[in-house]
């Protein structure tokens, strides 16, 4: 069926595709000097890349944007995820939770209901009072926090029907930039992926921001401590603080969360 | 439900479209609120990226590059997302477009379809089409509800609505929705469209949605948004149809690095906007089971044959000019008559028309120059105004040769301009032909001929009874006398 309609669309296709592409090749800017991606890497990119902010600093700016947005932010350390997702749920008072195949068992308190995503359609995922997921990565400079179709973060309708997001995020996730987040994202560019930067919301009524209208209307995010701060205080004429990052992971291997 | 669509080959001038606006004092009140307050948020969170500037130089190279190589990224496009089980179509204008559309949303057997805010279907009138086709569209962008509702059309590229206030929203709400009880503020009435459309959502099975960004490299598609209606559209129906301009192309995904800041700060004033959704082709129990791109030409192809009218497709459709603009903040986006409203409108709306229809709109500008000092791919909007404003020129003058009217001004101004005593001679021959069209306040209001352009939006005040040469000559004389 499908094959069929294909090829009767093809002769129309191939022909207004071979008169777009030929007016293009008249039109454009004639001998470009070099081939595509030599010209591509001669783009100037002089805006900034690199952090420039100590890591307790970028966790800090990423919690302000949250809650700027109106998310709640707990914080909880490897061991006591199943702790934190218990406290923020009760707290708002959610039982049913929908989760991806693949979110660790040990994440999983006692005492909530929580149903593995088997492909459920959206009246079924309507129905539920939440979703919890991990995330990709999150970027502090616009407290966004991506997803993608992994394991732990399931498909796209999951997180988007439920009114209430609970998101765990471990400290190590985070980063400062875009440009950081998406040069991370560039290996697995091709999965389905989307960024959320605090609950749904739209200005379209006098310009006045209305949080939740399709999407999620409640975020909170679980942030897991994952690398440890050292910092000392330095002489006087050095930058007055200092702070090295550790992944916790290293120091107690036994400890590690699967993110 | 269906609505007369803007239509630049059908719709009144500028100046004349502009006259009616102006008198409505509601609308000017709504569109003067709503371009403060993005502004104010726009220029809170551009003031504190400190590499704005290098941002936007990136932007803009980004997007030349794209233009320089763009049959090459369409087909390397349409390779990766055909590699991961989407189809391409391509379609020359707007009458091909629509017909693709409504023969793909026809086949996928929908009565209706829901669809995320897009203005390139707008631009093409694609609602009409699928309507005549027997297929019912819903908007579900809030702002294209309320247009759509209200049988209104959009004023403004990112919050189209903008010139709607809450109690004229409720009132259509009211209204359209059947509904007996309605509060006034406005989470009120996003409430009333979140349950008026969830219903849309779980039983409507083809979207149709616009694109923000193609990625060459990947085949990929970034829709970007603030509502969760385009994560409906994208991931709930069987099948997407995306149209988007050839232009939307990027080369590569890392490019989304630079737009991804641009766009959301320009647009709305925020630092990212709550959801971008980027999906590639088909995913396994993810999203759609049928996904369709339609790559629409429609004259961008006759823009970029132009070296100095290129640049406007650099656009990423921020709406940041329209709100910098003195001119649209006075009129709103109607008055444009075409969907592409404020400067952006000015440049791009003639240019897809082919010069043919629209070409009152590059004159719709002061020249101050806001809209290039906001625009993030350093869109030098003047100069394609001025470019245009050349070739509206050339175009209403030709084959008059040497005696267009114009040319003729310019001459016999530059022969006055020459002459001291020919110039003293105009001034006083000024004065005495001016005598009939000034008012009691030394105001003309009206000008004959040609010259009724400059009077159509403006009073221009009368010359004065004395010039100032002539004023200090009879000092002088006068000086002297007593001496
Ligand atoms: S011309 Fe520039 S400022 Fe105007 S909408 Fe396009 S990108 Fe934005």
């Amino acid at each position: 069926m499908r094959g069929k309609r294909k090829i009767a669309a093809m002769p129309e296709r191939t022909e207004a595709r071979a008169q777009i592409l030929e007016r293009i090749r008249a039109a454009k800017p004639q001998a470009p000097p070099s081939d595509a991606a030599a010209a591509w890497e001669k783009i100037r990119r002089e805006y900034k890349v690199a952090p420039d902010l100590p890591p307790a600093e970028i966790l800090h700016l990423l919690e302000d944007r949250l809650r700027d947005y109106d998310a709640q932010v707990f914080h909880c350390v490897p061991a006591e995820i199943a702790g934190a997702i218990a406290r923020a749920l009760q707290q708002r008072d959610k039982q049913n939770i929908v989760i991806a195949a693949g979110t660790p068992n040990e994440w999983l308190p006692p005492d909530f209901h929580f149903v593995e995503d088997s492909n459920l359609d959206a009246h079924a995922l309507d129905q539920l009072d939440g979703v919890l997921t991990g995330a990709t990565l999150a970027i502090a400079d616009t407290g966004t926090i991506v997803l993608q179709n992994v394991p732990g973060q399931g498909r796209r309708a999951s997180t988007l029907m439920p009114d209430y997001h609970l998101c765990v995020l471990f400290a190590s996730q985070v980063l400062q930039s875009v440009p950081q987040a998406m040069r991370m994202l560039e290996q697995t560019a091709t999965l389905p992926t989307t960024f959320f930067s605090g609950p749904s919301a739209t200005a379209d009524i006098e310009m006045t921001r209305i949080k939740g209208v399709h999407g999620p209307r409640f975020l909170d995010v679980i942030l897991v401590q994952d690398i440890v701060q050292v910092r000392w205080m330095a002489s006087d004429d050095s930058p007055p603080m200092k702070s090295i990052s550790v992944s916790i992971g290293s120091l107690f291997p036994n400890e590690c969360c699967s993110g | 439900m269906s609505r007369i669509p803007l239509d630049p080959a059908t719709a009144p001038a500028f100046p004349k479209a502009a006259k009616v606006s102006l008198h409505d004092l509601q609308l000017r009140r709504n569109v003067k609120h709503a371009t403060n307050v993005i502004q104010t948020k726009r220029q809170r969170v551009v003031g504190e990226r400190p590499d704005w500037q290098q941002l936007r130089e990136a932007g803009r190279q980004i997007r030349e590059h794209a233009l320089a190589y763009m049959d090459e990224y369409l087909e390397q496009f349409e390779r990766n997302c055909e590699a991961a089980g989407g189809h391409v179509h391509w379609a020359r204008d707007a009458e091909e477009a629509r017909q693709i559309v409504v023969r793909l949303a026809t086949e996928a057997g929908s009565r209706e379809v829901v669809k995320i805010k897009s203005m390139t279907t707008e631009e093409i009138h694609l609602n009409n089409a699928l309507e005549a086709a027997g297929i019912n569209a819903i908007e579900t962008d809030l702002a294209e509800l309320i247009i759509q509702l209200g049988q209104d059309q959009p004023s403004h590229i990112v919050v189209p609505a903008l010139h709607k206030s809450r109690h004229e929203i409720r009132e259509i709400f009211l209204r359209e929705m059947g509904l007996k009880h309605l509060g006034e503020e406005p989470a009120d009435l996003a409430e009333a469209a979140r349950t008026y459309l969830r219903k849309k959502f779980l039983t409507v099975q083809t979207a149709i949605s616009g694109a923000n960004f193609l990625i060459a490299e990947t085949g990929s598609v970034c829709i970007v948004e603030s509502e969760g209606n385009g994560r409906m559209c994208l991931t709930l129906p069987q099948t997407l149809i995306t149209i988007a301009g050839i232009d939307k192309v990027l080369p590569r995904f890392q490019d989304l690095e630079v737009m991804l800041q641009l766009l959301p700060r320009s647009a709305t004033g925020e630092r990212m906007n709550p959801y971008n959704s980027i999906w590639t082709g088909l995913h396994e129990n993810d999203g759609p089971r049928n996904f369709h791109v339609v790559l629409m030409d429609n004259a961008r192809t006759d823009v970029l044959a132009d070296p100095e009218g290129r640049q406007t497709l650099y656009c990423i459709r921020c709406g940041a000019c329209q709100n910098a603009c003195p001119v649209y903040r006075q009129t709103g986006g109607h008055a444009y008559g075409s969907v592409y409203a404020g400067p952006i409108g000015a440049i791009l709306t003639p240019q897809l028309q082919k010069m043919e229809h629209a070409q009152s709109l590059p004159y719709a500008s002061s020249l101050c120059g806001a809209c290039y000092e906001v625009c993030p791919v350093k869109i030098n909007i003047p100069e394609v105004l001025i470019h245009l404003r050349n070739k509206v020129v050339k175009q209403q003058t030709r084959g008059m040769g040497r005696l267009n009217p114009e040319a003729v001004a310019m001459k016999v101004l530059g022969m006055i301009f020459r002459s001291e005593s020919r110039f003293r001679a105009a001034q006083k021959f000024g004065r005495a032909a001016e005598k009939p069209l000034v008012n009691r306040e030394g105001w003309i209001g009206w000008l004959p001929g040609m010259l009724g352009g400059w009077t159509q939006a403006r009073d221009l005040h009368a010359m004065p009874q004395q010039t100032f040469r002539e004023w200090f000559d009879a000092r002088e004389k006068k000086d002297r006398g007593h001496a």
